[in-house]
Parts: C-alpha cells; sequence; structure tokens
C-alpha cells in the first residue's frame, strides 16, 4: 500500500497540467461564440450607453489574455467570481447544485451497477441462450432510448396516472429525506436504465474474454462447481476493464444530465451549465466546467487506484 | 396504537392545511436577479407583482390604477406629474415608505450602474419630496408613456436602506414593500416567498407562501400541474389547452398578449441591409400579403392566437380598426415582386430555435413559397440572435416583444431614428415627428390619431411585418378563484384563493 504514495502523488501533478489546459480550452470555446454576456443579460431592454458602461464595469472589452489570467488568478485564491446574471457567488451556486448532481450520479450508477453487471455475467455465463439474446435486446433498448421520453413516459404512468411520486421537484436530504428519495427514484432509474445497457455490453464481452482464458478451463476441469469457476475466478479478472467503464460512466454524469434534469426540473449542474452557456455568463460555465473537469480527473485516479488493487500484474509493474 | 394513528391523523390534518395555504406557480423560466432595477427577465416580473409593490399598476382594460400611488396629477404643460402617496406603509424590513423613498428609488434606478431602467426613466430630469406624502416629477419634457412605465418595474419600491447597504447584490435578498416578503432562493430551482403581515392590503392576500418553481419543459410542467404537483403553471401551449380543458380538476385562463409577434426587416443596418427586402418595400409588402395569417394560427397554435398587422393587440384602446388584418392574397404579392423587379427573391430568416418559433417559421416559408419568395430560415439561440440583429447581420429576424401598457412601449424605440431597439436602422423624419407628438399628448383621442397615421406609413413601408399576438394561457387547478388574466401575463394574487 504505501509503494502507492508515490504513484498517486505523481498522478496528481500530472493532472494539474491537464486541469489548466481544459481551464483555458472551456474559456477560449466560450469566447467563440457569438453573443454577448452583457446585450443577452439586458434582453428587451438594451439601451447603447448603458450596456456600454456594463462592459467595461465587467472588464469585457480587456484582451483576452488579460481576462483569463484575472479569471485564472482569482481561481488560484478560491475566487471563481461571480455571476454576471445574478450577482451570486460561483462558488455559492456549485455549493447549492454539486450535492444534488452528485446524489443523482450516484443513485444512477448504483442503479446501472445493480442491474448492467448481473445481467451481463449472466449473458456471458448462458451465452447464446434465450437469457442472453433477451439481455442483449433489453440492453440495445436501454441504451438507444431518448432518456428525456423515456422520463416523460415515466412520469405520465407513474406521477400523473397513478399518483405514486412526484412528477417534477427536489427536496434536499438534509430538509427531507423521504420526499428526497420520492423525487430521485425515476430520475435515477432513467438514467441507470441507459448506462445499464452500455455496463451489460461491456461486462459480457469482458467475461466472455476471460471465459476463454486457459485457466478457466483448468478450474472447470478441476471439477469446480461453474458458479465459483464463474463469479471466484472469471468474474474478478473481467472487473478490471468494468472499473474503468464505470468510472467514466459516473464522470460523464458529474457534468450533469441536462435532458433529465430538465424533464424532472432538478437543480443540478446539467441545467445551470446550459442557462450560464445561454447567457454567456462565463464566470459559471468556467467554474462548473473546472468542477467538472477536476471530478473527472479524480474519478479516472481513483479507478487507476482500484485496478491496482484489482490486478497484481499492473502493481509489480 | 390509538395515541399513534392520534398522531398519525393530526400530522395527516397539519400537511394538509399547510399545504393549503401554499400556493405553487411553475414558470418557463428562471428568473434573473431579483432587483427591479437591473431586472430583465419576464419570469422575475411575475416574482415582483407578489414581491414588490408599485407607485401604480395597469388594470385588465390597461387603465392606470392606483397601489402606493392614491392620485396624481399633471400639469397642464405635461412637464411636472404630482403624486400623493398612501399613508402607513411599510417595507418589508419595517422602513416607513414616504416620498424620500420615491425619490431614492427613482434615483438609484437613473444611476446605478447595472440599472437598465435607465432609458425608461430618461424623460425625469428630478424627484423632489414636497412632504412626507407628496412627491413630484419634473420632466425634461412631457411624457405620456410615463405613468405606464411606472406601472412596471421602474416604479417598484424596494426599502432604500436595504438597497443601500447591499448594493449590487440586493437582488439576492430583496425588500420590498409588496404582500409577500423574499425567503430563500435556490438558483434554476424555486424561489420561496411567506406572507407581509403588515402588507397595507394584507386582509386581500390568502396565502401564507408562494412557491415559484422553474420547470421550462413544457410537457413537464403540464405534467406537475396534472399529478397536483404545482397550482399554477404559466404559459401553456396551446396546443395543450384541450388536454387540460378534459380534467374535471384543472381549468385555463387566457389573456391575448400585449406584446407581438413579428419579422423585423434589416432596411439601413450594414451590407445585409441591401437585400431586396431592405431595399424594396414592394417586397416585404409581397412578404406580408403571401402570409395567411389565420392559417398560421390554425396550423400551429390551434387556433387559440390572434393574427394581426398592427403594433398593439385588439385588447389596447390605441388599436386601430382603421387597419384590419387583410387575407391572404399570393397575385398580389407576384405581382408587386414583378414591379420591384425581383420575382423569386431569396429572403434570410434569423430565429431563435425553440420548437414553436421553429414552426411559425417553416409554415411561414411554406407560405412565402407559393408567391416565389424563397425563406432561408437560420436557427440560432437568442443571445446570438440579438447580437446579429444588433451588428446588423440579418436580413429579416422572426422576433417577439413582451409588450408594455402603453403603445409607445411597443413602437418608439423600434422606429425613431437610431432608437435603442430599432435595429433594422429604420429612419423617416415623419414617423419621428408623429411618434415624438404622441408623447406630448395625454388626450387619448388624440394620441389615437397620431398613432393612426403612424400605422398608415409604418403598415406602408412595413419595417416590422407583424404577424401575430401571443396568448398568455394559464393551467391552474380548479380550485383556485379569483385569478383575473392580464395580457400583460402577470399572476397577481390580490383576492386570489383555493377553495377547500
Amino acid at each position: 500500500m504505501s509503494a502507492m504514495l508515490p504513484y498517486v502523488v505523481r498522478r496528481v501533478l500530472t493532472a494539474l497540467p491537464t486541469i489548466a489546459i481544459f481551464a483555458c480550452f472551456v474559456f477560449l470555446l466560450q469566447k467563440l461564440l457569438p453573443g454577448d454576456p452583457v446585450l443577452a443579460m439586458a434582453g428587451e431592454d438594451r439601451d447603447p450607453a448603458t450596456l456600454a458602461a456594463l462592459r467595461v464595469q465587467y472588464h469585457l472589452n480587456d484582451p483576452l489574455p488579460l481576462q483569463f489570467l484575472r479569471w485564472a488568478g482569482n481561481a488560484l485564491r478560491g475566487n471563481l467570481g461571480e455571476s454576471l446574471r445574478n450577482h451570486d457567488s460561483v462558488l455559492h451556486l456549485i455549493a447549492q447544485k454539486l450535492p444534488v448532481t452528485l446524489e443523482l450520479a450516484l443513485l444512477s450508477t448504483l442503479f446501472s451497477v445493480m442491474i448492467g453487471i448481473p445481467a451481463g455475467i449472466l449473458a456471458a455465463a448462458k451465452k447464446g441462450s434465450l437469457w442472453d439474446n433477451f439481455a442483449r435486446g433489453t440492453a440495445l433498448w436501454g441504451v438507444s432510448i431518448p432518456t428525456f421520453w423515456f422520463g416523460i413516459v415515466l412520469i405520465i404512468i407513474v406521477s400523473v396516472n397513478l399518483h405514486l411520486l412526484p412528477a417534477s421537484g427536489y427536496a434536499p436530504i438534509s430538509e427531507d429525506p423521504w420526499q428526497n428519495i420520492r423525487t430521485m427514484i425515476l430520475p435515477a432509474f432513467v438514467l441507470g436504465n441507459a448506462q445499464a445497457g452500455i455496463l451489460m455490453r461491456h461486462t459480457r464481452s469482458s467475461m466472455l474474454e476471460v471465459l476463454r482464458q486457459d485457466y478457466v478451463r483448468t478450474a472447470r476441469a478441476k471439477g469446480l462447481p461453474e458458479l465459483r469457476v464463474v463469479m471466484a475466478h472469471a468474474f474478478r479478472n473481467a472487473l478490471a476493464p468494468l472499473v474503468t467503464v464505470t468510472a467514466v460512466l459516473l464522470g460523464q454524469l458529474l457534468a450533469g444530465a441536462v435532458l433529465t434534469e430538465q424533464v424532472f426540473s432538478i437543480p443540478g449542474f446539467g441545467k445551470m451549465l446550459v442557462d450560464a452557456v445561454f447567457n454567456r455568463d462565463y464566470a459559471v460555465v468556467q467554474g462548473v466546467a473546472l468542477c467538472t473537469g477536476v471530478g473527472f480527473i479524480l474519478l479516472n485516479l481513483l479507478a487507476d487506484i482500484a485496478q491496482l488493487l484489482l490486478n497484481p500484474r499492473l502493481r509489480a509493474s | 396504537m390509538k395515541t399513534g394513528f392520534l398522531i398519525a391523523g393530526a400530522l395527516m390534518l397539519a400537511t394538509t392545511t399547510a399545504s393549503a395555504q401554499t400556493l405553487r406557480i411553475g414558470l418557463v423560466d428562471d428568473p434573473d436577479l431579483l432587483d427591479p432595477a437591473p431586472g430583465k427577465s419576464f419570469v422575475g416580473r411575475i416574482v415582483f407583482q407578489s414581491l414588490c409593490d408599485k407607485l401604480v399598476d395597469a388594470s385588465p382594460e390597461l387603465k392606470i390604477v392606483p397601489r402606493l400611488a392614491l392620485s396624481w396629477e399633471t400639469t397642464e404643460d405635461g412637464r411636472v406629474i404630482t403624486f400623493k402617496l398612501r399613508d402607513g406603509v411599510t417595507f418589508q424590513d419595517g422602513e416607513k415608505f414616504d416620498a424620500a423613498s420615491v425619490k431614492f428609488n427613482i434615483e438609484r434606478d437613473k444611476t446605478m450602474p447595472e440599472s437598465i431602467r435607465k432609458s425608461e426613466l430618461a424623460s425625469v430630469d428630478s424627484v423632489e419630496v414636497i412632504d412626507p406624502l407628496t412627491v413630484r416629477f419634473n420632466l425634461k419634457k412631457p411624457d405620456a408613456s410615463l405613468l405606464a412605465t411606472l406601472t412596471d418595474r421602474a416604479g417598484m419600491m424596494v426599502a432604500p436602506e436595504a438597497a443601500k447597504q447591499a448594493g449590487a447584490k440586493f437582488g439576492l435578498n430583496p425588500v420590498c414593500s409588496g404582500p409577500y416578503k423574499f425567503v430563500e432562493r435556490v438558483q434554476q430551482d424555486h424561489i420561496t416567498l411567506e406572507r407581509n403581515p403588515n402588507y397595507w392590503n394584507a386582509k386581500a392576500y390568502f396565502f401564507d407562501k408562494i412557491v415559484f418553481r422553474t420547470i421550462p419543459d413544457s410537457t413537464a410542467r403540464l405534467a406537475s400541474l396534472r399529478s397536483g404537483d404545482l397550482d399554477v403553471a404559466e404559459r401553456i401551449e396551446p396546443t395543450d389547452v384541450k388536454e387540460i380543458e378534459a380534467q374535471k380538476d384543472l381549468k385555463v385562463v387566457s389573456a391575448t398578449s400585449l406584446g407581438y409577434q413579428g419579422l423585423t426587416v434589416n432596411v439601413a443596418n450594414g451590407s445585409a441591409s441591401k437585400a431586396a427586402v431592405g431595399q424594396d418595400k414592394r417586397v416585404r409588402q409581397a412578404l406580408s400579403l403571401a402570409i395567411d395569417r389565420q392559417g398560421l394560427m390554425d396550423a400551429v397554435f390551434d387556433g387559440q392566437f390572434t393574427p394581426g398587422i398592427q403594433a398593439v393587440p385588439p385588447v389596447s384602446p390605441f388599436y386601430s380598426d382603421k387597419f384590419p388584418t387583410p387575407p391572404r392574397d399570393v397575385e398580389k404579392a407576384k405581382s408587386l415582386l414583378k414591379a420591384a423587379g425581383v420575382e423569386h427573391p431569396v429572403i434570410n430568416v434569423i430565429y431563435t430555435s425553440s420548437s414553436r418559433i421553429q414552426r411559425v417559421a417553416e409554415v411561414i416559408q411554406a407560405m412565402a413559397a407559393d408567391a416565389g419568395i424563397e425563406l432561408k430560415l437560420i436557427s440560432t439561440e437568442f443571445a446570438t440572435q440579438i447580437q446579429e440583429q444588433t451588428d446588423g447581420n440579418f436580413e429579416t429576424s422572426l422576433i417577439g416583444w413582451s409588450g408594455r401598457p402603453d403603445p409607445d412601449g411597443n413602437i418608439y424605440s423600434f422606429y425613431v431614428c437610431g432608437g435603442g431597439l430599432n435595429d433594422g436602422h429604420y429612419c423617416n423624419k415623419n414617423v419621428d415627428a408623429i411618434l415624438n407628438e404622441t408623447r406630448l399628448t395625454t388626450d387619448l383621442a388624440a394620441r389615437k390619431a397620431l398613432y393612426e397615421k403612424f400605422d398608415a406609413i409604418a403598415l406602408d413601408e412595413l419595417p416590422i411585418i407583424y404577424l401575430y399576438f401571443d396568448k398568455y394561457i394559464w393551467g391552474m387547478t380548479a380550485k383556485l378563484q379569483g385569478f383575473v388574466a392580464h395580457p400583460d401575463g402577470m399572476i397577481r394574487l390580490e383576492n386570489v384563493k383555493l377553495a377547500q
């Protein structure tokens, strides 16, 4: 375990330039968009003199490198700036949304792991069987079905017709845990459904790969029960790539699941990011992107560490 | 066991009463800063109706009615307006409302760097405190639309001490004098207000709490209304009206909007204005004649919206019967094009890509094609669209205006030479003269006659081709009583209650 520390430190250090380049990239992409934040802010009430004064006040006329350095300097000191649209601090906005996004991401990933991995194992173990075809068909359905459509259908059935769960809204877990769970079930199911399909396919192919190996044949030849062969011998080795896939899926959710959030009116990162892009609210876009980027890199790091723990061969090298 | 039941019963009772006193309103968008000075969003104005009281209001018939100002008098020359204020009004933090607060608010609107009320209040030279309940507005020149302006954010009074302390961040924790005070807000999610027991007319407001929730997706908003998670949903899609009407526990209320949808034509803003549609009014007339406005309403809005060719809707006292919506005339359109020497013009149209506007654009495109006009549809998003408009990178732009109670707000800045909203750079000295004259008189008949003179020119030259007037459609629980549909699309909660 102690040998892992230098590895982690090295990984964190190499991640820093990645984050810097990423932040710079997001900043430039935003500036490439047509549209003026002050004009977007003023909307119908645009008076040229007021707009010009606001541009000066928010330093929007400064050269781009200066604007970026000002942002980066403040960010290094822990200040991600202020939203142009509502003058709230970006850190406060992120603090409001991060728990929601994290909860939704974790719940849907949990859901997809619980469905996708067992289904994948079964499909691989019984390759070509009815069950295999059924699982593959369902996975294809899960991957290809649009989340917003599935979400709306579920709302109409479960909320509007059966009145079982709320159609929209969010209650923080600290205020009302029961309502929190009730509002999260449907969106987590919708998102998890799509991911379970992906995960099932990866599990199946990874398992098939391992089940073909010589040592599995040896295990079977020794007369081990099939369950033990599949779970203890094959699955452990098939698990390594799945950890990476799960981490990537979870990472994608950290950027927010815009459509699902929209349909269920969940105040996560996705909706905030889209609104901020439409309003050219640069500081918010920048802050959320940074936060998501760091989260993604952290997740990958955790996945790699998990790989090390799972695979002794990697540890040796 | 028995006690358990009792407690459970009591709890259930408690929840029912609590929820009966909360009104949950579904908004289309997330409001911006909750401060009337820099505030720009339509949904923000809806929240302000409950949060911030104003000097005067507009009735559904667009008459100016008293709120914080009980009466007002304009001098003969129209350059001084004196307001008598309501006595005994306090802000939500206990600060007293008086003439000095009015002076503070108008000056704040005029000087705060973030304020976008400056052009609305440009005619106000100074505000004088005569006595604690009398305040005088000295104007640079007569301004017939000023009272109508004061029915909106420019006339909303914020608490001076709180505003001085918070500066630009006032909107994060607004303190006004309205019937409901600010409690909390989660961006993109909800805004909660609670009853202000010290409001001067508190007995006319029946809810303990108002929760505004942001639900942009129209299907999700409707589903939340149907599942009982919302009591009111604003801007229901016209195509969903029948579905709501079929529900016993829901109802629909609607009002034709003060705003319009139309095609703004670039007639003189940069090189894009050199296209035939910008240079020759006959091409614009042909395009207008090629559009079957009623057909457009039927195809896209289930016939719910009102077709029109004027800048103000039929509900306005300034709507003129002399300019009815003409029927479609493809032959005349073709002959106009022939006379203009461009039988098959290609016209670019920029528009914001929402599903509703997309359909409008496609139907217009098909109709124009019958007259030999090819419309090239260029979809964009709102921030880009207004940028392209101000920069002159457009031939025509399909865009709406949310509307103001006074016609000046729908017309003046769009037509006068160099007007702040005149993105097509239309400029006609005669129009300027007429529109400036409308500001000098408060006599309704005289102003109406002037606007008819304006209509005659504008409908001939067509720098804006008006298409239709939206309708605000609210879906709500059938238990809601006392809701008055207002053409400004706002939600006013005076005398609104939930039947048990």
